[in-house]
């Protein structure tokens, strides 16, 4: 690696990282037009999320399937495809998860978190490829149609869940309960929040993600039809195979948050269980880079401010775990400011030769 | 039994073009934006803003009609904010709209808990301090004039050449960025309006998560209606439509069919959406310039 490579790919890590220092440290600074000490917020931040392994635990809780949905996005961007239907994916997956433990005899065990898995990664895979089969058959952008898959999703899983796998025990508006032989151990360092092989997982599917991308004649079809579509054409690349197979991979991942939910926490299909894990994949892919191994660690950036944040409704009087938002946004409006020349570069031929971004 | 029917038909209309009224105005927002070749996605952002702002002008001053335009005001700076990052920075559009998005998300309760202490909503609004039936009066009359100037004005015509053949209309003299500047800031106005008509004409105070993603079905509505204003307002009744009968559907028997799930009643509109987009039943075209730099290099 020559030098100038060198600092190239420095300068490649650490921008982001200004990126999100800045949008932290602005964020924060607003609480100070609440009367709240914007030091004693980054303190109740900073210890929410981090401060003791319960804390980092439940981070990692959150980061799991951040991790999922930003790969969800990363992804099909180097492929020029921006995914905003992750939120819809992860809950057909997860549906998909809690069906197929519910429907196993309760002594399977582990081979019912395997199977629920790939059932969870093959039914958001399909639901995924919608979007893939309307943008490269049809001509429809995906970020319309993945939006209103979203909704689509929402309506979905919350029908089947209430009319066909109600829980009878209770109330709630959730699915009935997995068998207790089907649920991971979470790891005994984070006093018992719940943390389970899904978290090391992602970070494997994150690593997978970036060989494929790197490594192998698939990634370099992707990314060639990321940056020119028309060149990629012209060269026998099967440009509507690769959309439709991106966006179907996407939501697969998307999907295996259903693991982490059904089999590493509830035990259940919870309707509302996502924190909008969906679309926060969006800043956490953007701050990434659409880097995947990237994408771990802005997952734990985003993992640990909304765990942090929950944290601000107890120990402050004026600032809330809405923060969080006006923290994300920062980074984002800080990474794209930055980004903007990186994006152009990504999405070069969509915004250039007219192809429309919508 | 028949006046029990004409009764419910009234009672469904009634809430059909009420529940139609905010997102008429956050599409047709969009429709300026979009003919003129600028992605909104923060349509949500700015319907949140423009019906915090609404609540609280409302509140203070007494009256409805600051709060309407006050709403439309601050969703036309949250339009600057976005026109600033996409025509001047050249932001990619899609980021920049999801930030805008989560800024709104953020600082409704931020500045609400500062205001009255409480995050979750305004103080209610008393009757006299909110609208009865105005807004829908004021969207019939917008929706005539705007698709009169939309068709027939030489303003009209700039914009949706801005978002055709931008090339054209700076060889014709015209000025692409200035054009979709004020597209832009018209659409943040509009959707402002559309936010309004949430917190002070379908409820009697700024609620945390009032939009429920009405931003978003703004957008497929405009879609849905091909980015014409009379398509899109009949697209946005639709929308309203599906909402206003859900409730009442829930647990009532068809013949034939049975009890229809709510949820399917839900997700009408968006199938209706996705289908079009498949283009089955014909297409929707977007405007050809649309989330495109030409003409502004």
């Amino acid at each position: 690696m020559s030098l100038t490579e060198m600092k190239a790919s420095a300068s490649e890590i650490l921008r982001p990282v200004i990126a999100a220092l800045i949008g932290l440290a602005v964020g924060v600074g607003l609480t100070w037009f609440s009367g709240e000490d914007p030091f004693f917020v980054a303190s109740v931040l900073f210890e929410g999320a981090v401060g003791n392994s319960y804390n980092l635990g439940m981070t990692l809780f959150y980061t799991t399937p951040l991790i999922f949905t930003g790969l969800a996005v990363a992804l099909p961007f180097h492929a020029g495809l921006f995914n905003i239907g992750a939120e819809g994916q992860l809950l057909m997956g997860t549906m998909a998860a809690a069906i197929c433990g519910i429907m196993m005899p309760p002594d399977s065990g582990i081979l019912a978190v395997i199977s629920g898995t790939i059932v969870a990664f093959v039914a958001a895979a399909l639901y995924g490829s919608i979007a893939g089969w309307i943008r490269a058959r049809r001509g429809g952008h995906e970020v319309i149609s993945t939006i209103m898959l979203n909704f689509i999703a929402a309506g979905i899983t919350s029908w089947a869940v209430l009319y066909h796998f109600k829980s009878l025990d209770t109330q709630n508006p959730e699915s009935a309960r997995i068998a207790d032989s089907m649920l991971l151990t979470p790891f005994a360092f984070f006093e018992g929040a719940p943390v389970t092989v899904a978290f090391p997982l992602a970070i494997l599917v994150a690593v997978i993600i970036w060989i494929v991308l790197n490594k192998t004649v698939f990634g370099f079809e992707v990314v060639a039809t990321g940056q020119n579509p028309d060149a990629a054409r012209v060269n026998g690349i099967d440009i509507a195979r690769i959309r439709i197979l991106v966006l179907a991979i996407a939501g697969g991942l998307a999907g295996l948050v259903g693991l982490a939910e059904v089999f590493g926490n509830a035990g259940r299909f919870k309707i509302g269980f996502s924190a909008d894990y969906g679309f926060v994949g969006i800043p956490v892919a953007l701050l990434a880079r659409c880097h995947p191994v990237g994408v771990i660690f802005s997952a734990f950036l985003f993992g640990a401010l909304h765990k942090g944040s929950a944290e601000l409704d107890l120990e402050t009087t004026y600032v809330t775990r809405d923060v969080s938002y006006l923290i994300q946004a920062m980074v984002i409006l800080a990474v794209s400011a930055d980004g903007i020349y990186w994006l152009r570069k990504r999405l070069k031929l969509g915004q250039k030769k007219g192809a429309a971004v919508v | 039994m028949f006046e029990s029917f004409a009764n419910t038909v009234w009672e469904v209309g009634a809430s059909t073009s009420r529940l139609a009224v905010p997102l008429f105005f956050a599409a047709i927002g969009g429709m300026f934006s979009e003919r003129a070749g600028v992605v909104n996605i923060a349509l949500e952002g700015k319907m949140v803003v423009g019906a915090f702002v609404a609540a609280v002008i409302a509140f203070y001053s007494g009256s409805p009609w600051a709060g309407f335009f006050a709403g439309g005001i601050a969703g036309a700076l949250v339009g600057v904010i976005y026109a600033l990052s996409v025509i001047e920075f050249r932001a990619n559009q899609i980021v920049s709209g999801t930030g805008i998005n989560l800024l709104a998300l953020g600082i409704a309760p931020f500045v609400c808990k500062i205001l009255f202490d409480v995050t979750g909503s305004t103080p209610t609004l008393e009757i006299a301090k909110r609208f009865s039936f105005e807004p829908l009066a004021i969207a019939v009359v917008a929706l005539a004039a705007i698709t009169y100037w939309f068709y027939r004005t030489i303003g009209g015509l700039r914009l949706q050449i801005a978002g055709e053949h931008p090339e054209a209309l700076a060889a014709a003299g015209g000025n692409v960025v200035l054009t979709r500047w004020l597209a832009v800031t018209m659409a943040g106005f509009m959707a402002g309006l559309g936010g309004a008509c949430l917190s002070i004409f379908l409820s009697s105070s700024y609620s945390r998560n009032m939009t429920a993603g009405r931003g978003f079905i703004a957008l497929a509505a405009l879609i849905l209606g091909k980015w014409r204003p009379v398509q899109t307002a009949l697209a946005c009744l639709l929308f309203g439509f599906s909402d206003a009968i859900q409730i009442r559907l829930q647990g009532v028997e068809i013949a034939g069919i049975g009890k229809v799930p709510v949820q399917f009643i839900q997700i009408l509109p968006y199938v209706a959406t996705l289908i079009l987009l498949t283009g089955v039943i014909g297409r929707s075209r977007a405007p050809k310039a649309l989330g495109t730099l030409d003409g502004v290099r």
